[in-house]
């Protein structure tokens, strides 16, 4: 019964969407767009940049696309030229072990704390 | 027990305090520096004369050094450089390639006329592509090949009388 | 002008003051005097109207364009509107600071008024370590930060007349923002000086508890305020970016928001008084730690003061002279705390409180080591690298979902005991329309990741949730039923809408058009007119739906000539449902225009939602208590 009082919220739902273009490529793009910094700016990506600078980056991310290489392959080529400062993506190699563990060697930690706390508790 | 937690934490605060107070000395703009060599990624771009698309790969044939210089017409310190450039061309122990930024070709032209063309060849970077392409992101910038197609130098600014030194050790 | 002298010289009696309370407390800890203790309150009172004259005297500056004054001369233009010439008053390094110390002072003022039921040695020692904080700032702002020092010969004009930076939420959005974080001291020093004369109890808590409100409802809404602002007019449509400063104001918030769930569970049950003053310590500590990479010039952003490591040093080493006494005081003191041996059953309220202090816990400091990583690996290394987004996205993301499903199971648990796991039938029929939903929209969407469907789905789960227990008219737990609610919207709101979000870029010449889903985007013309102190460029455009409805955009692009700045208006068409967003640029040197149009669905819920949050606090905050 309470099931039937939630469906029009479902039906509302579905008319809340119209349906999607095929917009693959240039959502591929703007993703690509905001994982690459602009080196000229205080801290924007080329999305957020109207800078000459970021407008060549994007020319040239687009002319990769169209050449056929892959995300990935892009920002390799990216960091490749620039360094790996220019992708707001951390790799996870020797230098970024800490940045990705540690938050998670906290979460077990944290989680260690209280299940010793709710065992000694118990007892 | 709680004295080692207290010392652990006390050690660990002065390593903050002295890292974050070093970092304030560190300037935050970043700068693209050459960390070692690499090898140059093939570009093409138009002929700055005759308009025809051109490839790297046939600009750097011979067993050369060569020399890519990012200009434009518009960039001061530009100007400051092209007399090293006129030199370095004169000592004919390397081959320079001009790279035309972003720029008018009247106005390019104009300049060349003044100050002299020390350029084998010149291509038009008229949207920053091909400067992207090497690794550049401003004018002036300066690249130093070598005979086996390796970048080994990249200079990010004006050469001065430091740099134009340090590219005759290299080039001789 | 003599305002510069009185801002100066009101400073100057301020430090005095505050010394003498300083003083005075220390020596009536050791005896007290009552008549002594009447002063104080007169004492604080001055102590803040001092700064308080100090403050209205830049204020007074701004608003004469005075640029014998340094900072007026940087920050100020005479052809300002008045709202942000006195707006700019806080929108600069120096007097931000003021700012704060007028906050700071303001804040122990109305605490030692509000606190006569506590302890008179608590008060005492609360007022002393607050003074140590305001005698810092004090000090840093005389000696590294005075916004009243003087230029000759005086300028005519000012250099400041970022367009950027006149707008209304700009302008309201740091005193708001200062409100919260700064008030975090009171519960700093409140903690501390509890923690030393062992009064860390339940009825502290249930004292304290109105000053992590109030903060918690102002450290919201300012952040609120500044990701609306970011929206309307940074240009593309964004509202967080994982910028380092953004980064900055949420860590406090955290903290604030776990503080916020401990304080509930020590004044309800007397357990977790340690970690409620660790969290104490750490939120203002984030705050102060914030005001510290904010200032220092340590981190790129586009929205940092002016670099001065100077001034960064200065921060740096009171930040550690702060967390070093605060140690060294709990470390000392720690035996006070009265350990409570009563049992932590698992499916009680106090252990949801306690998984949920651990996600928040997990959260922060994926927020702090993302930010602050870079730096260690700079200073370490010498190498640099970026932490952005992504970052952020992979680490939060996959943990957001448990902690979704145990926000929705956790506020209906019982406080000591769960004998009958109640409305069990509820939450499985729940469970169950999930899936039905889920499955539903795997069906439209086909190509959202699987963890965004799970996320969508535990959304769901908290909104049904939460809106059931806000109809269910439970007066008693009527503010955690706002706030929850109120954040469960928000999360589906930024969820519907990061995947909804549909965009278009292109290039268009006047006269053209181009199609965009179902509906044409039509290139009508373009008005140039010529304002005050700007050139205009209205780009006139058109959308035709496939219903053939028309919407006509006029997105703008401002040239300033003083200084050279071009921006780009936004015209933004909003709708419950959704927010339709359009932009245009010039390109250099072409005869046509970039433009952006998106369409957004939902935006408005994310602020309404965030509001929605901070009013639960504030119902909580109003609330008279029940015998």
């Amino acid at each position: 019964m309470k099931i039937i009082k939630f469906l029009p919220i479902i039906f509302l739902y579905f008319s809340l969407f119209s349906s999607f273009s095929n917009e693959k490529n240039s959502q591929l793009e703007n993703k690509i767009f905001k994982n690459l910094r602009c080196i000229i700016c205080q801290g924007q990506s080329i999305y957020d940049s109207q800078s000459d600078f970021a407008e060549s980056m994007k020319l040239v991310v687009k002319q990769k696309l169209d050449s056929g290489m892959s995300e990935e392959e892009i920002y390799i080529f990216f960091k490749d030229q620039y360094g790996e400062w220019i992708s707001y993506d951390p790799e996870f190699n020797t230098k970024t072990y800490f940045l990705w563990g540690l938050p998670v060697l906290i979460f077990l930690l944290g989680g260690a704390i209280i299940l010793r706390k709710l065992a000694v508790l118990k007892n | 027990m709680k004295n080692r937690y207290f010392f652990i934490i006390i050690v660990l605060f002065f390593f903050f305090f002295i890292v974050l107070f070093k970092g304030l000395k560190n300037p935050n703009v970043y700068i693209p520096e050459l960390q070692k060599e690499k090898n140059l990624s093939r570009f093409e771009a138009s002929d700055f004369y005759s308009n025809k698309k051109t490839s790297s790969l046939d600009i750097l044939n011979d067993n050369n050094f060569y020399l890519i210089n990012i200009w434009a017409s518009w960039c001061l310190p530009c100007r400051e450089e092209h007399d090293y450039l006129i030199k370095l061309k004169e000592q004919n122990l390397v081959k320079l390639i001009g790279i035309n930024y972003k720029d008018n070709f009247k106005n390019a032209k104009k300049f060349l006329n003044e100050m002299g063309n020390p350029y084998s060849k010149i291509l038009k970077d008229k949207n920053g592509t091909v400067s992207i392409q090497l690794g550049a992101y401003g004018v002036p910038e300066t690249f130093i090949i070598d005979k086996n197609k390796k970048i080994i130098k990249k200079i990010i600014g004006p050469i001065d009388k430091k740099i134009y030194n340090e590219i005759l050790l290299i080039i001789k | 002008m003599i305002f510069n002298y009185i801002g100066n010289y009101s400073l100057i009696i301020s430090v005095i003051i505050s010394l003498t309370i300083f003083f005075l407390s220390i020596s009536n800890l050791q005896k007290i005097n009552i008549k002594k203790k009447i002063n104080l309150n007169k004492l604080n009172f001055f102590q803040f109207f001092f700064v308080l004259v100090s403050f209205f005297s830049l204020v007074v500056l701004f608003v004469l364009s005075e640029f014998s004054n340094i900072t007026v001369f940087n920050n100020s233009h005479t052809t300002k509107p008045l709202f942000y010439k006195i707006s700019g008053t806080w929108g600069n390094h120096e007097g931000s600071l003021l700012l704060w110390l007028l906050i700071l002072t303001l804040s122990l003022f109305i605490y030692f008024l509000s606190s006569k039921s506590r302890p008179i040695k608590e008060r005492l020692l609360t007022l002393i370590f607050q003074e140590v904080i305001i005698i810092g700032f004090l000090i840093f702002i005389i000696k590294t930060s005075n916004p009243f020092n003087q230029i000759f010969p005086i300028p005519k004009e000012g250099l400041g007349l970022n367009p950027i930076l006149q707008d209304p939420i700009l302008a309201i959005h740091p005193p708001v923002l200062y409100l919260g974080y700064v008030s975090t001291s009171i519960i700093f020093s409140s903690s501390l000086a509890s923690l030393v004369q062992g009064n860390v109890n339940n009825l502290w808590a249930k004292h304290i508890k109105k000053w992590i409100f109030a903060s918690w409802i102002f450290l919201t809404i300012g952040i609120l305020l500044g990701s609306i602002w970011a929206y309307y007019e940074l240009g593309w449509g964004g509202f967080w970016f994982w910028d380092p400063v953004e980064n900055i104001s949420l860590m406090p918030w955290l903290s604030l928001t776990a503080l916020l769930h401990c304080i509930l569970v020590l004044e309800k049950r007397s357990l977790l008084s340690s970690w409620t003053i660790i969290l104490s310590i750490s939120t203002f500590t984030l705050s102060v730690c914030g005001t510290f990479l904010v200032r220092s010039g340590i981190l790129n952003s586009v929205h940092t003061f002016a670099n001065d490591p100077e001034r960064g040093l200065f921060i740096l080493i009171f930040l550690f002279i702060l967390v070093f006494l605060s140690l060294v005081i709990y470390f000392l003191f720690e035996k006070n705390l009265k350990t409570n041996n009563n049992k932590f059953n698992l499916l009680t309220k106090e252990s949801s409180i306690l998984i949920n202090n651990w996600f928040i816990m997990y959260f922060l400091s994926v927020i702090l080591i993302g930010t602050i990583y870079p730096i260690f690996l700079e200073v370490l290394s010498d190498q640099k690298i970026s932490v952005g987004p992504p970052f952020f996205n992979k680490l939060l993301i996959p943990f957001l979902i448990p902690f979704l499903i145990f926000m929705s199971i956790g506020p209906n648990l019982n406080w000591i005991k769960n004998k009958i796991f109640e409305n069990k039938i509820q939450l499985i029929i729940f469970f169950i329309l999930n899936l039905i939903l889920s499955f539903f929209i795997i069906k439209i969407f086909g190509r959202i990741t699987l963890t965004f469907t799970i996320l969508l789905a535990a959304s769901f789960y908290l909104f049904f949730i939460t809106f059931k227990d806000l109809i269910k008219k439970d007066y008693k737990n009527i503010s955690q039923a706002i706030s929850h609610f109120g954040f469960s919207l928000l999360i589906l709101s930024i969820l519907m809408n990061s995947i909804l979000s549909k965009e278009i870029i292109a290039n268009l010449k006047v006269g053209e058009e181009i199609k965009f889903m179902e509906s044409t985007i039509k290139f009508k013309k373009v008005e140039n007119s010529s304002r005050s102190n700007f050139k205009s460029l209205v780009g006139f455009f058109e959308i035709n739906n496939k219903d053939d409805k028309k919407f006509l955009f006029k997105p703008e692009i401002r040239i300033y000539n003083q200084p050279q700045v071009i921006t780009s208006e936004a015209d933004i068409k909003t709708n419950f449902f959704k927010d339709k967003f359009f932009v245009i640029n010039l390109v250099k040197g072409e005869n046509y225009f970039n433009i952006r149009y998106q369409e957004k669905p939902l935006m408005i819920w994310i602020w309404l939602s965030t509001i929605l949050i901070a009013i639960g606090g504030s119902v909580s905050f109003f609330k008279r208590y029940e015998k």
